[in-house]
């Protein structure tokens, strides 16, 4: 077992301000993501953070950083960085093409770079989204607590641009003993998500709910971080009144007059005045979040209570 | 009352009118509930944000059940932000929002109320104001207890940029927008008040319990 942080040691301990990645290329959207806000919904500032959670906390746990530390969450790949320092990183979710001055390496390992050098993150061929973190964790000033980039509020740091430059933190911890994530990358093929019915579920007629659990849906091009917009049979509504707004979570299957739902990802609006057909069980979200446009997606009934 | 859910991550607790809400909100605020991540009051729903892990749901459930929500406090008076369960009697203060009444809605909201553009300055400067609830975008504040001849609909038509300080009206609602942004409220002012800082503790001006005035300047 090699020590990957006994290079970094003086630097990490002696002047961690110099420890940082330098941006040459930001690809289609990179963003500095950890798990975001809680408990400012209030104010109609919403969670944000990383989309796909579990990918995020793997990337962390690799590098011995605490699960909520930032890193940075890359949109299809073109990320193109130069290590300041020694720097210890790993890089979770999508399997991404990854040239450390230009000799190949492997996603989901435990990386060194040494300073000075170019990590590239190439396209990836399925799923959608990128963890990189480092050691140390991504130290761009906090707002209202978390360094997420809300894209939906405009909260957090801008998008990572060309000459960005992240700061990265002081080491806190032993590092783990590992060196690689033995998981499944995301598919390309069909995604089950498993769904429970939603808070609104009585204002649809019983086709639409036939439709949502026995059919297809198409993610759209219409998707981001705040929601995937899906394309499939329509969801016909019983009640054709207007919904008052109400609280939204990540997960919820919204789904506007013209039929067609939308589900909602990390950056998704406190409230929302279309009724939820059903929600996906949170543990899939992220799964959800790494379905690309054009990816076929079902959902799955699990049963549950529709009341307490 | 009817608790509806929200997969793991959260119950919907629906319920009569916007005073119930507020009642429940801040009962349940002043509990530490295992599990609960935030809550989100809206005009008739309180939802209960979760962490799946730790929430028990059905044990939430009942306790949101037990909380009395009517009989201490006379309906209607009941200042957001007040223990329903004659907890303290939190006032979360008080705020006065100067406003140049000079919005592009303002003769529409006057031929839709039959008031003149005067009387619908009078009227929205005439009465106390409170934040109900926050949402649609940080820094938003929606407020009630406004004269109720104010009453509008929506804009046919959503206008894609609406500048941050609007002052505008919805339902039974009023409303600032803090910053630039798709909107279709009817509006019929500005203010140069900053609704929204994150360099400032609390960067929202307007928070649910706070009292406000709007009072005319040119």
């Amino acid at each position: 077992m090699s020590e990957p942080d006994t290079g970094t040691a003086g630097l990490a301990k002696g002047s961690p301000a110099n420890r940082r990645l330098e941006v040459l290329r930001p690809g289609p959207l990179s963003t500095v993501q950890d798990l975001g806000r809680t408990g400012l919904a209030g104010m109609g500032v919403g969670i944000s953070g990383a989309a796909d959670r579990s990918s995020l906390r793997l990337a962390n746990r690799l590098v011995g950083n605490a699960e909520s530390e930032a890193a940075v969450e890359i949109t299809l790949g073109g990320l193109w960085l130069r290590a300041r320092g020694v720097l210890t990183v790993a890089l979770t979710g999508a399997s991404f093409p990854v040239t450390v001055d230009g000799r190949a390496a492997a996603s989901h390992t435990v990386l060194t770079l040494p300073t000075g050098s170019v990590l590239r993150v190439g396209q990836c061929r399925t799923g959608m989204r990128g963890y990189l973190a480092v050691r140390g964790g991504i130290d761009v000033p906090a707002v209202l607590g978390s360094r997420a980039t809300d894209t939906l509020s405009g909260l957090g740091p801008e998008p990572l641009a060309g000459g960005t430059v992240l700061p990265v933190g002081r080491a806190h911890g032993e590092f783990p003993r590992v060196d690689a994530a033995p998981i499944t990358p995301p598919s390309g093929g069909e995604l089950t998500l498993p769904v429970l019915p939603g808070p609104r579920q009585d204002w649809f007629s019983a086709e639409a709910l036939r439709h949502l659990l026995h059919e297809p849906f198409e993610v759209t091009r219409d998707s981001d971080r705040v929601g995937m917009r899906l394309s499939g049979p329509p969801l016909p509504r019983n009640e054709t009144g207007e919904l008052p707004s109400e609280g939204m979570v990540s997960g919820a299957l919204q789904v506007p007059p013209a039929g067609q739902p939308t589900l909602f990802l990390a950056d998704h609006p406190v409230t929302g005045g279309y009724p939820v057909i059903a929600v996906v069980l949170s543990a899939h979200v992220a799964v959800a979040a790494q379905a690309r446009p054009g990816q076929r997606l079902r959902f799955r009934a699990v049963r549950e209570p529709s009341e307490y | 009352m009817r608790i509806l859910p929200c997969a793991d991550a959260g119950l919907l607790v629906e319920l009569d009118e916007l005073e119930q809400v507020l009642a429940l909100h801040a009962a349940l605020s002043e509990r530490s509930l295992p599990g609960v991540l935030d809550l989100i009051p809206a005009a008739r729903t309180l939802l209960v944000s979760l962490d799946p892990e730790r929430a028990d749901r059905r044990a939430l459930a009942d306790e949101i059940r037990r909380v009395p929500l009517t009989g201490a406090l006379p309906a209607g008076a009941l200042p957001a932000g007040t223990g329903a369960a004659g907890g303290e009697r939190a006032d979360r203060g008080s705020l006065t929002v100067p406003v140049i009444y000079d919005g592009a809605d303002l003769d529409a909201v006057a031929e839709l109320t039959g008031l003149t553009p005067r009387e619908v300055v009078l009227a929205h400067t005439g009465t106390e104001w409170r934040v109900a609830f926050g949402g649609f975008a940080p820094g938003f504040g929606y407020l009630v207890g406004g004269d109720p001849r104010l009453e509008v609909p929506r804009r046919a038509e959503s206008r894609t940029g609406v500048p941050a300080g609007s002052v505008g009206l919805a339902g039974r609602f009023s409303g600032v927008y803090p910053r630039t942004s798709p909107g279709g409220w009817q509006l019929i002012g500005r203010t140069e008040l900053e609704m929204w800082r994150t360099d400032r503790d609390p960067p929202a001006l307007l928070r649910p319990g706070l009292r406000v005035r709007f009072e005319e300047v040119s």
